[in-house]
């Protein structure tokens, strides 16, 4: 089995070169919450390199309105708004998108793994709720990765599980 | 007086019918104050978070400010700025002072023949007296009438606290400190009392929430509920200032209205032993 496991990524990395179809993925959980006035969270995944800090942003996701009201509180998203944010000009394609409600959700990753340098990372979710609270989730991963792998990390308010899926 | 009246109309209608239920507060700048002539800044708004002007501003014509002898003071450099509205007060008077916001009046739903969801009064309607009569169908399909009250206290002591501002108007939902509220502090628990139109009343929904929300994770907000005797029993973790928010809802109303609710909002402010 390992020996297959070894072999066959070499082979294909030999064929197709560094853009084969690598892919990172994120499930993540958005908890239903008992709550009088309820808000759907503000989200924003990104990944950032430990060496250069280059910041490379997953999704966004936060109210679109035609007044620009909902960018109003991108900032409370803070650390992702130090990171990137406050540089950004939003909405961005391919990353920015609605708030969602309660439930579990898949994001697919690959146009941020086309765009890694091989090195060392921290993949981050962070989200923050009106009149809620704000939860940070970050998981360590070297790219690219040799085998497919998974990461765990378990939020406690205003985030589930996160489960982050590696693809070589 | 008719003027005013019609003022706490249209109040009623702003607050509770707004979309979604943004927290009201009113914040002085100093709480507790010495001398023959003391200044305080007090700044109101309509913001989520407490106490940071971000959204609205608490409009002046909403409020007053009661005096140590119940007579009406002056708030003076009046401004009313995109965030929040400020005003002075000169204590010219030993003894607590209020800033009070108070309102109250009738609201109703019901469908119409087709099956439309119909509101009176509708958003932004300022409701004239008689209006109740002449704009809602007493006789509509699924028709439901409250009489719902909102009240904002905030409290400001220059030397010795008085109790005059404190008494009760027992008209909607109110509040009453064992401790008065300009004397708070930490390691000082308080026994804090609801009256629904003058009845202490059990099941009061009360949520405390200190200052200083951008510098934490979370709310922190205590939440009670008050007991047969309309009693909750606060131990302040931490000094500073507070937002409270109570609320309760029952059957007991006066006709038209089947439902009564209150509303009773208070900025605390508990100092360091």
């Amino acid at each position: 089995m390992t020996l297959l496991k070894r072999v066959i990524p070499a082979a294909l990395l030999g064929l197709c070169g560094p853009l084969a179809a690598a892919d990172v993925s994120v499930s993540l959980e958005i908890p239903e919450m008992n709550v009088a006035e309820y808000h759907r969270p503000y989200i924003a995944i990104w990944v950032q390199n430990k060496d250069s800090k280059a910041v490379t942003n997953g999704a966004v996701w936060y109210q679109i309105d035609d007044d620009g009201e909902g960018e109003k509180w991108l900032k409370d998203m803070r650390l992702w708004w130090r990171r990137s944010g406050r540089s950004l000009e939003m909405p961005i394609d391919g990353v920015t998108g609605a708030t969602r409600k309660p439930g579990a959700y898949e994001v697919d990753l690959t146009h941020v793994a086309e765009q890694l340098e091989p090195g060392e990372y921290q993949l981050y979710v962070e989200a923050s709720r009106e009149v809620g609270g704000r939860e940070l989730l970050n998981v360590d991963f070297n790219w690219p990765v040799e085998k497919s792998q998974t990461l765990t990390a378990q939020g406690e308010t205003e985030l589930g599980k996160l489960t982050v899926s590696f693809n070589p | 007086m008719k003027f005013k009246k019609s003022l706490a109309l249209m109040l009623a209608l702003a607050l509770p019918m707004a979309a979604e239920a943004h927290r009201y507060w009113v914040l002085p700048a100093a709480t507790v104050l010495s001398g023959d002539d003391p200044w305080v800044t007090v700044d109101a708004a309509v913001s989520n978070d407490i106490f940071y002007f971000n959204h609205y501003p608490l409009k002046a014509h909403y409020l007053s400010v009661v005096q140590p002898d119940g007579s009406t003071g002056e708030m003076q450099n009046l401004s009313e700025g995109k965030h929040r509205t400020t005003f002075d007060i000169n204590l010219t008077e030993q003894g607590t002072y209020k800033v009070l916001m108070d309102s109250s009046g009738l609201h109703a739903s019901w469908e119409t023949a087709d099956g439309e969801r119909k509101r009176w009064p509708g958003r932004g309607e300022k409701p004239e007296p008689g209006d109740f009569e002449k704009k809602v169908p007493q006789d509509a399909k699924n028709l439901k009438v409250g009489y719902s009250s909102t009240k904002l206290e905030t409290f400001i002591t220059a030397g010795n606290p008085t109790d005059t501002v404190l008494a009760l108007s027992n008209k909607g939902l109110e509040m009453k400190s064992s401790v008065h509220p300009n004397d708070l502090f930490t390691g000082e628990p308080v026994t804090l009392t609801f009256f629904m139109d003058g009845e202490a009343i059990e099941g009061v929904k009360v949520v405390i929430i200190p200052e200083g929300m951008r510098y934490r994770d979370s709310q922190e907000e205590i939440a009670l509920t008050t007991d047969e005797a309309g009693k909750v029993k606060v131990d302040w973790p931490q000094a500073g200032r507070y937002w409270l928010e109570a609320e309760y809802e029952d059957d007991k109303a006066e006709a038209p209205a089947t439902t009564r609710s209150g509303k009773y909002i208070a900025t605390l402010e508990v100092l360091p032993l």
